[in-house]
């Protein structure tokens, strides 16, 4: 396992530095806007003593480096600052919703990932049947049209027309989990549908290409059922690139969401963000772009590290 | 052997169709075929002589691409062509099996040798698993594989080529097939594995009194384990014999030349008797992968005009050393002198004429020729680098080196590699090494991936070739036979150091190094009786003891 660890903990690093090089290029973005965040803050009226008064606030009299430094070692022990418009702290204010987004990723993927995994063995399985065919462009279509428009379409007809699910998603403490899940079903929905063709096609295409290699031969001239062939000889093999495009949804179900909130009025850190751009407070956009990129790089870490873990020459060395 | 007459596999009238440029094509005309309970059948021809298709077939199996189109395939009393699939496949792995030509690829490298071997037993309740294990455990005993208690723990990455050879036989074996189909199981081996497996199946199929169809290309070994040959052209039987009677008098004149191949053999040349300088030299080369030595004080000198033929198994630093002279890998210690010179170890020191000394033809001219570049560009492209040939100059170039290799100037000029055969693509390959006018070939394994009569033609022409332009071989290989026809001196490698050295007629007549001896007593002879002989004299219960000492 020595190989293992050295790899995993190599990728960690290389995670790490990243993460660092973004949180550079989120700082420096903030200090190429035109003139500096007091004036987007006070707006072209403000005069120069009020300016002045509020960089001493900001602590924007001290050089970037320092300022770049003493915001980073706050990030990494939680402390984003305060916001500039509510004065509250940045942490306070982004852990309910991002604790909210991450819950609605959570239901998209738990429906999404099985969903999109058996059924892409499935059209390998009837690969270039009607089903397969069907399945292809059910999927495709569901992926290529926009979030907003499929949000619609299932307000139309499951809340407007049916009646079966609330159309805003609205929360409040007093939920029960289930009353939750029913509440944030059509949001999930819509985002388990934007989802699924690509860890479909993904599913069909790493199993199929394996199919021509001569050990699905042999399985094949052992007598193997063709549902085994696919699940016990192929799927094993197949990991690596369908662990990748996994964590690669994953990222967006969390990142990628700012419509579907709108969408339903969802109180999650999407919403938040384009509120925050809209109003220009920083501290919040800073916050939420590092924790977006942490996201990133945490997922796709993880799917490095799986794939590795597939890899049966790695797990068991000679 | 055969004892039980009764018929078990009676094919009749086999025809099948593979599909390619949207068309089925005929790739099998009517092949007719019988098969006793206990007889092991030979299969012979060179590749596209549909050996692996009939192979295939009489399991009831068509690969993706292929389907049986007429006749008929009748196995235990049961009509295959016209029973449907699905009882056609409970067939497969109980009661008849394939070993297949690469068990490294054909073992899934997911799971552990005991898993892949217990699955058909499982699955079609023969055994349980435990008891299944039990009997692989044994199975591997009885092939002579090391550890056979523990073995099968492993993944297939973790065991060499020559055991998950012989633990796809015992799987063959797991649930006591009548018949199992053998298709080239040992052509991707050593010789020295090889004749550890040919032992090992040819006991296990006695012992269990299985029938088999073995496919093979190689006359020496199917002389070794068939009963009856059947020889094979481009999908139609030539002849059909018992081994003895094919191999003392073959009928057919294709069967004849079949037999011939081996016999090229040109005369040996000695080194020049006053003190030349060799054009090359390499001296006490170490090289390394990494932190991996793979090369250790190799030396050896080649001469103008001289063949030397650098043999040992896989792995024993034969490509390795090539790499070092063309400084694709700069050696970690040791120098390689041009006529004298020394050369900067990297090939990014050298200069362009130092770089056009030494060319290299490939093992797999598939694979060596950039498939969507005209032939005038693979040939014109070093012609002019190296000789700043232009426009009409270097077209009369391209046209007399494709004179040189014997192919049509007109016919090939603007054609694209994947338009030509196995054996024209290697020309190609030789003329574009010849096209920077070297001193000094490098041929790593050229003739391996090409079936014996092309094979030949190829090393005809090396021969002429060498004749015409006064060229030094370095002749990479693991084919005994290939050094016996052109080498005039030979280099015994093994695990990155030079075991032996010296002229071929000297390497060739006793007393060798055991290694040496090891090597050229492993080659398959064409007598039925030779590996009976070998094993005798090895001593039947320390066979591959040998190979490891």
């Amino acid at each position: 396992m020595g190989d293992v660890t050295r790899i995993i903990i190599t990728r960690l690093g290389l995670g790490v530095l990243t993460l660092l090089v973004i949180s550079v290029l989120i700082f420096g973005a903030v200090e190429l806007l035109p003139g500096d965040i007091a004036q987007a803050v006070l707006g072209q009226g403000a005069t120069e003593e009020n300016l002045r008064a509020l960089r001493t606030e900001l602590g924007l009299d001290r050089s970037a480096p320092v300022r770049y430094f003493d915001w980073l070692t706050g990030a990494i022990v939680g402390d984003f600052g305060n916001s500039l418009l509510t004065q509250s702290s940045v942490t306070d204010t982004i852990a309910p919703r991002f604790a909210n987004t991450l819950f609605l990723a959570a239901y998209a993927a738990v429906i999404a990932v099985p969903v999109a995994i058996i059924l892409g063995i499935i059209v390998a399985l009837l690969r270039n049947t009607l089903f397969d065919r069907v399945a292809n462009v059910a999927t495709l279509t569901s992926i290529s049209s926009p979030e907003f428009f499929l949000g619609y379409i299932l307000i139309l007809y499951f809340s407007v027309k049916t009646g079966m699910f609330p159309a805003i998603a609205k929360l409040s403490d007093d939920l029960t989990f289930i009353e939750l899940l029913e509440r944030t079903f059509l949001p999930a929905l819509t985002m388990v549908l934007v989802v699924v063709a690509h860890m479909m096609r993904m599913t069909r295409a790493a199993i199929i290409n394996l199919l021509a290699s001569p050990y699905i031969e042999m399985a094949r001239l052992k007598g193997t059922p063709a549902w085994k062939v696919i699940a016990r000889h192929a799927l094993p093999n197949a990991w690596a690139p369908i662990i990748n495009v996994v964590a690669l949804n994953l990222a967006y179900l969390i990142t990628g969401v700012v419509l579907v909130e709108v969408v339903f009025v969802y109180p999650g850190i999407g919403q938040l963000l384009v509120d925050a751009v809209t109003k220009r407070d920083f501290p919040v956009v800073q916050a939420c772009c590092l924790i977006f990129a942490a996201t990133f790089i945490l997922l796709n870490l993880a799917a490095d590290v799986g794939a590795i873990l597939t890899n049966p020459r790695l797990r068991h060395p000679k | 052997m055969a004892d039980d007459k009764r018929v078990l596999l009676k094919i009749q009238g086999l025809k099948i169709e593979g599909y390619s440029d949207e068309k089925w094509i005929e790739i099998v005309h009517g092949v007719d075929l019988t098969l006793h309970r206990g007889e092991v059948l030979g299969l012979i021809g060179e590749s596209g002589a549909g050996k692996s298709t009939i192979g295939l077939a009489a399991m009831g199996f068509a690969r993706d691409g292929c389907r049986i189109s007429g006749g008929s395939v009748e196995f235990d009393g049961m009509e295959l062509t016209t029973t449907p699939e699905s009882d056609r496949r409970v067939l497969r792995g109980s009661r008849i099996a394939y070993v297949a030509q690469s068990a490294a690829a054909s073992f899934n490298p997911a799971h552990k040798l005991i898993d892949q071997h217990t699955e058909a037993p499982v699955h079609y309740r023969i055994r349980k698993r435990m008891e299944s294990q039990e009997d692989a455990m044994e199975l591997y005993d009885r092939l002579r594989l090391p550890n056979p208690r523990e073995i099968g723990f492993r993944y297939p990455h973790q065991v060499s080529g020559g055991q998950l050879q012989r633990a796809m036989t015992a799987m063959a074996m797991s649930c006591r097939p009548d018949l199992i189909i053998f298709d080239e199981p040992t052509t991707a081996l050593d010789v020295t594995t090889q004749i550890e497996v040919l032992a090992a199946i040819r006991d296990i199929v006695d012992q269990f009194n299985t029938a088999a169809i073995y496919i093979t290309h190689d006359l020496a070994v199917v002389a070794q384990m068939a009963d009856t040959i059947k020889v094979l052209l481009k999908g139609d039987e030539v002849e059909e014999a018992d081994t003895v009677t094919m191999l003392d008098d073959p009928q057919e004149d294709y069967t004849k030349t079949l037999w011939a191949v081996r016999s090229f053999q040109r005369p040996q040349k000695s080194r020049p008797e006053d003190e030349t300088v060799p054009i090359v030299t390499i001296d006490n080369v170490d090289a390394a992968y990494g932190q991996t030595k793979v090369l250790e004080d190799v030396s050896f000198d080649i001469h103008a005009g001289m063949t030397v033929a650098v043999v040992g198994e896989s792995g024993s630093g034969k490509s390795t050393t090539a790499r070092c002279i063309t400084g694709l890998l700069p050696p970690t210690k040791g120098r390689i002198l041009f006529s004298g010179e020394e050369l900067p170890a990297s090939f990014r020191a050298r200069s362009k004429d130092q770089l056009r000394q030494a060319q290299m033809i490939y093992q797999m001219a598939d694979t060596a020729l950039n498939p969507k570049v005209r032939i005038s560009d693979i040939i014109g492209r070093p012609a002019e680098f190296y000789s700043g040939l232009k426009g009409a100059q270097l077209k009369n170039r391209v046209d007399e080196l494709l004179d040189l290799i014997e192919l049509e100037p007109s016919k090939f000029y603007s054609r694209y590699p994947p338009e030509l055969s196995g054996g024209q693509k290697q020309r190609i390959g030789i003329a574009r090494a010849l096209a920077a006018e070297p001193s000094f070939i490098i041929c790593d394994e050229v003739t391996s991936a090409l079936d014996q009569l092309v094979a030949e033609g190829i090393l005809r022409l090396l021969d002429r070739l060498q004749e015409e332009l006064d060229l030094a071989y370095m002749f990479i290989t693991h084919d005994l036979a290939t050094v016996r026809s052109i080498a005039d001196e030979v280099v015994v490698m093994k695990e990155g150091r030079v075991v032996e050295m010296g002229p071929k007629d000297v390497m060739f007549t006793p007393p060798h190094h055991p290694y040496t001896d090891l090597l050229l007593s492993s080659v398959p002879e064409m007598d039925p009786n030779w590996l009976n002989t070998v094993l005798e004299e090895r001593g039947v219960d320390n066979i591959g003891e040998a190979a490891r000492t």
